[in-house]
């Protein structure tokens, strides 16, 4: 810790918050001054300035760890990968946003200024090195979600979705704060590296692990792992599809990264006592993520509970214990990521008569109308059910093996099953694109959707799988340097 | 020949070459200005000389390779991530399997002339699915031999789902998420393999496991979990519920591929992992094998007595004959894994045939059910005589591919454990009454159905989709030596990895 802040230093190496704040600034200016004329202008600066800082991130990526503003933020290895798959995350939903609200004429200009606010705060939540710039990275992107979640304001679902998240993830919020202020009770710091010493002392006892457990809750409420999942389906069914999209990739991304912030610095000494916790948040969400969604009709729904349970599937990596655990969970999100993206795109795409139609029923015969969104669809499917050669599936080796390194046996065959039940039902959106008589003809997609499917399905098959020696040494790097 | 194909990537072209056409076809349909007929018979014509170059490029593989070195031969490699690699390389027993693949695939695309509906997609998915099942057999990762293993499944699912018969959907479904549960048992067990070995090359693992790395305790557990997948993959009673559904509900051209190369996965996976890598825990459960393998003899044969539909009763011909194959393998000496190996090539070229048999009378009646034929003989002799010569193979008549295979499998049981090596012959006669039987319902006696009347018989194409498998059967059948004499090799390496770890 440094006693002062030495701006000179810190300052360039908070380059990437600093855009977007900068963005986030002058675009409201600028919104505030052209309202909704600007929503195509600044949409477009918005994906570019969440890219530049993403890339900006990787490129100051110190090659050691450098705490600054007094030790409140880290830059180092697991900072930098995660800030770069939430940037192209987050660029990618909001070009498709943009796309998509110009489609529906809802060009309001708040939409990139918010997508990059909650940037920020995932970029805060990846960085954060103490409780205080957590639960303020927590904070502001979920305030920025709840905004984004109740888009519709005139829409009864919309709203209801907004406000459903505002208020289960206040209680969350409530359980972070508790949960830290028992850690920093039991510590006496705030600071990462200061518990991480009082936790190898053998500080705090039952209370610090009290603590730990709460603010595990919390983080799960937000990265919606099951038991604390309940507010992702109707949240995802209600929000305007570019918005889900948004939910469902980037910050499973900083919430998974933090959590192994967490566990991996200030609680890697106590690692057999959180490992039962995280374990136990894998196998219900896996399991749950499965099951439940087996009885869905709306894709969107179905595509809520496909994030619990691939949200299981990254705390396998995680509850792990070893140090493939956060670079396997690493690997997983990023081979997640463009599935994810991808799927949304196609769902995106599915209109006819200018309404959005998003059942199961509605993929009916698609092989036959559209062969080619057939084709995408069928490969993301398939890549997000796990079965090799997709990405998706060397993600869940990449968890597998972590896990059976780490000998969690019971869960790597229980993430086995899981998988099982969880292919039935993509199986049963690939049976009703391939097999089931057509249904009405859907629109034909815009440029955006078909060519941000074409680059999900491309990187799922066969760009990351061969290029998966990289992204493996990447991720290893990074963990190696951070924890 | 040999100094021609010198430094090229042999297997990886046999391997991609199919798939590289299906992208070929992918990209044909984007520029296409919708489907058509004429479009159709371009694609059809194109997958067809695809899959004959395939199985040209194959026989370069089959001349550089020299069946007297036991060893890997043809080997790529190259690193990938995970401690795994992109490695390829084939000994005698996956040479003669991938040349059993590349056989079939040309005469399984010509049998899908008679498909209509989407005519693009099907040789799209069925040249996929030939990569795929190639891969299996060359591939020397472990890792590389799981994604082509279960990446199988998609071309087939669709296959069967998209153009099967009436209750297509349901025996995808079932065939897809029981193959998966399997499987997904041994990538955990694979996965803790190459964690103890710190490899996942398929020879180093061996090695390693030959060498005793894995203590019997824990090669109880990893056998289970392979078996799990290959016996459900074999299939072996009573996790064979499966492949009758999806053999009838399949398109013929899919049924063939599945009797005659995917089923061979389970057996090749026995001989590859299971015997090898676990030969403790293969001696202890021998005895479980056997019993499972008669009750598939027996109780199969039983059951295909009874059946209606012609597809289904070779499905259950083929859970008994493949009872044959795992009780030689589990054997364990020359006679018997030497004989399930022959069983395995011999099963492929029947079976597909027999396949392609019912198909022939389903394309003109659209219909499997025995009862609605009869007296077929006196409209269609070429078809009789040869649905005859198939119908001994499969009883396994002395002169055809399936007398070698079954008494040698008898033979190998018999020097371990003669009561079922007895149990083994009693399947014999049951296969004998229930082809029998089929063959005179279907083709002996006078046509009774008015609507036979006009039935034609093979013609030009159907004559040339028989003659590959007619001239394979009676060469495996008369010269068995030839095939027995090539496999040799591997037979010996597997037996004494076998027999090695069991002192």
């Amino acid at each position: 810790m440094n006693p002062v802040i030495d701006l000179s230093r810190d300052l360039p190496l908070a380059r990437p918050e600093l855009l977007l704040v900068a963005f986030a600034l002058i675009g409201a200016v600028l919104g505030a001054w052209f309202k909704d004329r600007i929503f195509a202008a600044l949409s477009t600066l918005g994906v570019v300035a969440i890219l530049s800082a993403g890339l900006l991130a990787v490129a100051l990526n110190p090659g050691a760890a450098v705490q600054i503003f007094q030790g409140a933020m880290i830059v180092d290895g697991v900072a930098a990968f995660a800030k770069a798959l939430i940037a192209i995350a987050a660029a990618a939903t909001l070009a498709l946003g943009a796309d998509y609200f110009t489609t529906t004429k809802e060009q309001r200009f708040e939409f990139p200024i918010l997508v990059a606010l909650a940037t920020l705060g995932m970029f805060v939540m990846v960085s954060a090195q103490d409780l205080i710039s957590l639960y303020v990275g927590v904070e502001l992107q979920s305030l920025a979600a709840y905004v984004l979640a109740a888009w519709r304001r005139d829409d009864a679902r919309s709203s209801e979705s907004g406000l459903k998240y505002f208020v289960l993830s206040a209680i969350s919020s409530g359980l972070l704060l508790f949960g830290s202020s028992f850690v920093y009770g039991f510590t006496g710091s705030i600071h990462f590296d200061a518990i991480a010493a009082a936790v190898g002392e053998g500080a705090g006892g039952v209370g610090l692990i009290f603590g730990l457990v709460l603010m595990l809750c919390a983080l799960g409420f937000k990265m919606s792992a099951a038991p604390f999942h309940m507010w992702t389906p109707d949240v995802y069914e209600g929000a305007p599809t570019p918005i889900t999209a948004f939910f469902a990739a980037a910050p499973k991304v900083a919430a998974v990264a933090l959590m192994a912030r967490l566990l991996y610095g200030p609680f890697a000494d106590v690692t057999a006592q959180w490992q039962q916790v995280v374990a136990a948040l894998a196998a219900i969400s896996m399991v749950w993520g499965s099951v439940a969604a087996l009885i869905q009709t709306n894709l969107k729904r179905l595509m809520a509970y496909s994030s619990i349970g691939n949200m299981g599937f990254a705390l396998m990596g995680l509850a792990a214990g070893t140090e493939q655990g956060p670079s396997s969970a690493l690997i997983y999100l990023s081979l997640y990521l463009p599935s994810t993206i991808g799927m949304f795109a196609l769902i995106l795409a599915m209109r006819r008569d200018g309404e959005s139609a998003e059942t199961v029923a509605d993929l009916a015969g698609m092989a036959r109308k559209r062969p080619w969104m057939a084709t995408l669809f069928t490969m993301l499917l398939f890549s997000v059910a796990g079965i090799p050669p997709f990405a998706g599936f060397i993600g869940k080796l990449a968890v597998f093996t972590a896990t059976v390194d780490g000998h969690l046996y019971w869960l790597a065959i229980l993430g086995g099953v899981a998988a099982v039940v969880a292919a039935a039902y993509y199986l049963r959106l690939v049976a009703s694109i391939w097999f089931a008589p057509p249904a009405a003809q859907l629109q034909s997609p815009s440029g955006t959707i078909m060519v941000t499917a074409l680059a999900s399905a491309a990187l799922s098959f066969p760009v990351l799988v061969l290029l998966l020696g990289a992204l493996q040494s990447a991720a290893e790097n990074a963990v190696r340097m951070s924890f | 020949m040999s100094e021609f194909v010198a430094g090229w990537p042999i297997l990886s072209i046999v391997t991609f070459l199919p798939a590289a056409g299906a992208l070929l076809i992918l990209l044909s349909r984007a520029s296409a200005r919708g489907e058509n007929v004429g479009y159709d018979n371009g694609v059809k014509l194109l997958t067809l000389l695809i899959t004959i170059a395939t199985f040209v490029a194959s026989l370069f593989a089959f001349a550089a390779f020299d069946f007297r070195n036991p060893d890997y031969q043809l080997q790529e490699s190259i690193p990938w991530a995970f401690g795994a690699s992109y490695a390829m390389g084939v000994d005698t027993l996956a040479m003669s399997l991938v040349m059993l693949t590349t056989f079939l695939t040309p005469i399984c695309i010509l049998a899908s002339w008679v498909i209509e509906k989407q005519v693009s997609s099907y040789m799209v998915l069925f040249l996929i699915l030939e990569s795929l099942m190639i891969g299996v057999f060359c591939a020397q990762d472990i890792i590389l031999f799981y994604i082509f293993f279960e990446a199988g499944l998609i071309p087939m699912f669709i296959l069967i789902g998209v153009w099967g018969g009436e209750r297509r959907v349901y025996a995808a479904f079932k065939f897809f998420l029981y193959t998966l549960l399997g499987s997904l048992l041994m990538l955990v067990a694979i996965i803790y393999m190459i964690a103890v070995a710190g490899t996942s090359n398929i020879p180093a693992l061996t090695a390693f496991a030959q060498g005793g790395g894995f203590s019997p305790d824990v090669q109880i557990w990893l056998w289970l979990a392979f078996f799990a997948s290959f016996a459900v993959k074999m299939p072996m009673w009573p996790v064979h519920t499966w492949l009758p559904d999806a053999h009838v509900e399949a398109p013929t051209a899919a049924s063939v591929v599945l009797a005659a190369i995917l089923l061979k996965m389970g057996g090749y996976g026995f001989l590859r992992f299971s015997l090898p890598m676990f030969p403790d825990a293969s001696h202890y459960f021998t005895p479980f094998v056997f019993l499972l393998s008669v009750i598939a003899i027996v109780w199969a044969s039983l059951v295909a007595f009874r059946q209606v539909d012609m597809k289904k009763l070779i499905a259950y011909s083929s859970v008994a004959h493949m009872g044959f194959v795992t009780m030689g393998i589990f054997s364990g000496n020359e006679q018997g894994i030497q004989g399930a190996i022959f069983q395995m090539l011999s099963h492929g070229i029947i079976s597909g045939a027999l396949f392609l048999c019912v198909g022939v009378v389903y394309d003109r009646m659209h219909t499997r059910e025995i009862a609605f034929y009869g007296g077929l003989v006196n409209r269609m002799p070429v078809y009789a005589a040869v649905f005859m010569l198939f119908t001994m193979g499969n009883v396994g008549l002395p002169g055809t591919s399936g007398f070698p295979g079954e008494i040698l499998t008898m033979v190998g049981a018999f020097q371990v454990n003669a009561w079922i090596a007895a149990a083994a012959a009693l399947g014999v006669i049951f296969s004998a009454a229930y082809a029998l039987t089929l063959y005179r319902k279907v083709a002996l006696g006078n046509i009774e159905n008015p609507k036979l009347d006009k039935i034609a018989d093979l013609d030009a194409r159907e004559w040339v989709q028989f003659v590959p498998l007619v001239i394979a059967t009676l060469i495996m059948g008369l010269a068995p030596t030839y095939v027995l004499d090539f496999t040799a090799n591997s037979a010996q390496t597997i037996i004494s990895q076998f027999a090695g770890a069991a002192q």
